[in-house]
């Protein structure tokens, strides 16, 4: 099976990679991502966080095989990217784009059956019209129900408010079965209700369905909170990598933003919990 | 599967056969209905029992009955008919075509004739006559060719700038096509200006936007290349609905976005060129029938597509009635019918429904 993972080799494998935007002639080429190796094992939620701008959204599209890799390799389930077809990558990994960006009016169950699109075998007498299987209702019909978006399967997307949206554009990347999730910014635009419950969301999901997540996140507390591992990433560069102890620290978050923060406990898990000093505030 | 089919899958929520089915045959019905309806109007108006005699011998095609038939039969199946169906077909492609641009480029308000691609198209046409290519004869599949050339151009044009910046604002969009299109016009204008006065006059004519009656085996021609390419089209309905979510998660689904993005490019400029080829210049049916089709079945191009053709067929029927019957004996362009309620509508959508289009 091509799109399966076997538990011994690690869900994604980044060796080596690199990646630099085509810029035009007479300026400076610089690595967007400078030589980055890391795995994520299977069941593993992974935080990606750094400053703007050093790379994050661009490694995730890297692993998503939005963006080719220029130097390195990276590998699913023991398999190159290079070596898979489009759809074959669908299959196997989900994105969870920052924002849900629809100009149509496409009602939720719709939009949760497009993650169905690469299991569908195209009959070309039909046109598309009566494509879905039991299955694919079936499979959307769960994710729906695990995220909560059920009862608004025939609302409009453009509708709903932005935590109903995020957990559709989820419900539909689920839809898709995949083994990887590949999230960015979840929790961007959201109140801290909705935060709660997209955080809560993803780690439930990663529990029932052995999900291996990769959180891309600017909430230092998210990735703390809610990440197995953290990735810390600084103008490209994989600065530190390993559990939210070993790198949400007043040292390490000074090195990588340049500024001075105060990290204490959380009242609940024990784990870093990172605020902002006094001094920032100026009267 | 029961509990599925009885809640969200058959409630509306996602396109079933079922709703496909009696979608598309209600349009055909009413297609047809508006169809023999058009015929009946005219400089001479013709009652339903004369229009169904003449299409009765036309399908008979008999010799010996062809000598019996009135003066009003002899409009009909020579002039009235043709155009009718010219004008449907017309219709169905510009409707088709504005429904993939307003996917490709994620933007409702896109129509070819807003965006410059009709110009491009016309643009192609009118220098392939002012080298004297082909005949004065706008039906010659040399032209659609030419037509499909310059349509191309603009097309990728416009593409290059709605794709410079992620995804250009729709505001500017329009105003990258208005200048296109100012452009392309200007072109035109130079051409039609140093042609000879009477052949000049045709051009003008055409480039308004006009429906002639063509002659038979030109007129299958043109509804065999129509139907041809809108059933490419509907091959691509799936891929269009995942283009609409912008071209990284359509990658992310599975899409082989670069390629079914260039195979549509020279599908719509296919059909722009022998649609502007045969008819010239016609606006707002690309934007306006999608626009209202889409409000009331909703997005998804596997229906929205064939049904949006079906719409803008009768829509373009009507219209060139209009246009046929206003000023009887006179006619005028069927652009400018087009233009007057299609023009109205755009500016209605571009400055009160802001709100629903981002």
């Amino acid at each position: 099976m091509q799109s399966g993972l076997s538990v011994d080799v690690p869900a994604i494998e980044v060796e080596g990679v690199s990646f630099r935007y085509p810029t035009t002639e007479g300026r400076e080429r610089i690595w967007t991502l400078d030589h980055l190796s890391f795995h994520v094992d299977a069941g593993e939620i992974l935080g990606v966080v750094g400053p703007n701008g050093s790379g994050k959204s661009s490694l995730l599209k890297v692993l998503s095989g939005y963006l080719p890799a220029g130097e390195g390799d990276v590998r699913l389930g023991g398999l190159s990217l290079g070596t898979r077809s489009q759809a074959d990558i669908a299959r196997l990994v989900a994105v969870v784009p920052q924002e849900y960006a629809q100009v149509f009016p496409f009602t939720v169950a719709e939009t949760v059956l497009m993650g169905r699109f690469p299991h569908r075998t195209a009959r070309w007498w039909s046109m598309g019209i009566g494509d879905e299987t039991a299955k694919d209702l079936a499979c959307a019909h769960q994710s729906m129900i695990d995220t909560d978006v059920l009862s608004l399967a025939d609302r409009l997307v453009s509708d709903l408010s932005g935590g109903e949206r995020q957990r559709v554009t989820i419900a539909r990347a689920l839809a898709q079965a995949p083994k990887i999730l590949l999230l960015d910014e979840p929790t961007a635009f959201l109140d801290i209700n909705h935060q709660i419950e997209i955080c809560s969301l993803i780690a439930q999901l990663r529990a029932e369905r052995r999900l291996t997540v990769v959180l891309v996140s600017h909430d230092l507390n998210v990735a703390s909170q809610y990440c197995d591992r953290v990735l810390m990433l600084k103008e490209g560069r994989l600065c530190r990598i390993g559990s939210p102890d070993e790198t949400i620290r007043p040292d390490v978050l000074q090195m990588i933003y340049g500024c001075e923060v105060v990290v204490d406990a959380h009242p609940q898990t024990g784990r870093p919990r990172v605020t902002m000093p006094m001094n920032i505030v100026r009267n | 599967m029961t509990d599925l089919a009885s809640s969200w899958a058959n409630a509306g929520a996602v396109l079933t056969v079922h709703r496909w089915m009696a979608v598309i045959g209600g349009l055909l019905l009413a297609s047809v209905a508006i169809l023999v309806l058009c015929l009946q109007f005219g400089a001479t108006s013709v009652d339903v029992k004369t229009v169904a005699t003449a299409i009765m011998h036309m399908l008979r095609a008999d010799q010996e009955g062809a000598a019996t038939l009135g003066t009003s039969e002899i409009i009909m199946v020579q002039i009235r008919f043709p155009r009718v169906l010219m004008g449907f077909f017309v219709g169905a492609g510009l409707a088709a075509v504005g429904v993939t641009l307003q996917a490709l480029l994620r933007n409702p308000l896109a129509d070819p004739y807003v965006l410059g691609v009709s110009s491009g198209s016309a643009l192609g046409v009118s220098l392939a006559i002012l080298f004297g290519i082909g005949s004065t004869f706008m039906l010659l599949p040399i032209l659609p060719f030419f037509g499909f050339a310059g349509g191309l151009l603009a097309l990728l044009l416009i593409y290059r700038l709605a794709q410079s910046k992620s995804r250009l604002p729709i505001h500017s969009l329009l105003l990258a096509g208005v200048i296109l299109n100012a452009i392309l016009t200007a072109f035109i204008m130079f051409i039609t200006s140093i042609m000879e006065p009477n052949r000049s006059a045709g051009l003008m004519a055409w480039l308004m936007g006009s429906l002639t009656a063509p002659n038979y085996p030109a007129l299958g021609i043109f509804l065999l290349y129509v139907l041809c390419v809108l059933v490419m089209l509907m091959h691509k309905a799936q891929s269009l609905n995942m283009l609409t979510l912008g071209e990284e998660t359509a990658r992310s689904l599975g899409v082989e976005t670069e390629g079914i993005k260039k195979w549509l490019f020279v599908l719509t400029a296919l059909l722009t060129g022998a649609i502007v080829s045969v008819s010239g210049m016609i606006g707002f049916v690309g934007m306006v029938v999608p626009h209202a089709v889409r409000l009331v079945i909703g997005s998804d191009h596997r229906l929205l597509l064939p049904a949006s053709a079906l719409v803008g067929g009768m829509f373009l029927a009507v219209a060139d009635t209009i246009a046929r019957t206003i000023m009887a004996p006179a006619e005028i362009p069927v652009g400018i019918v087009t233009a007057l309620t299609g023009g109205p509508f755009f500016l209605y959508l571009l400055l009160w429904r802001k709100d629903r289009m981002v």
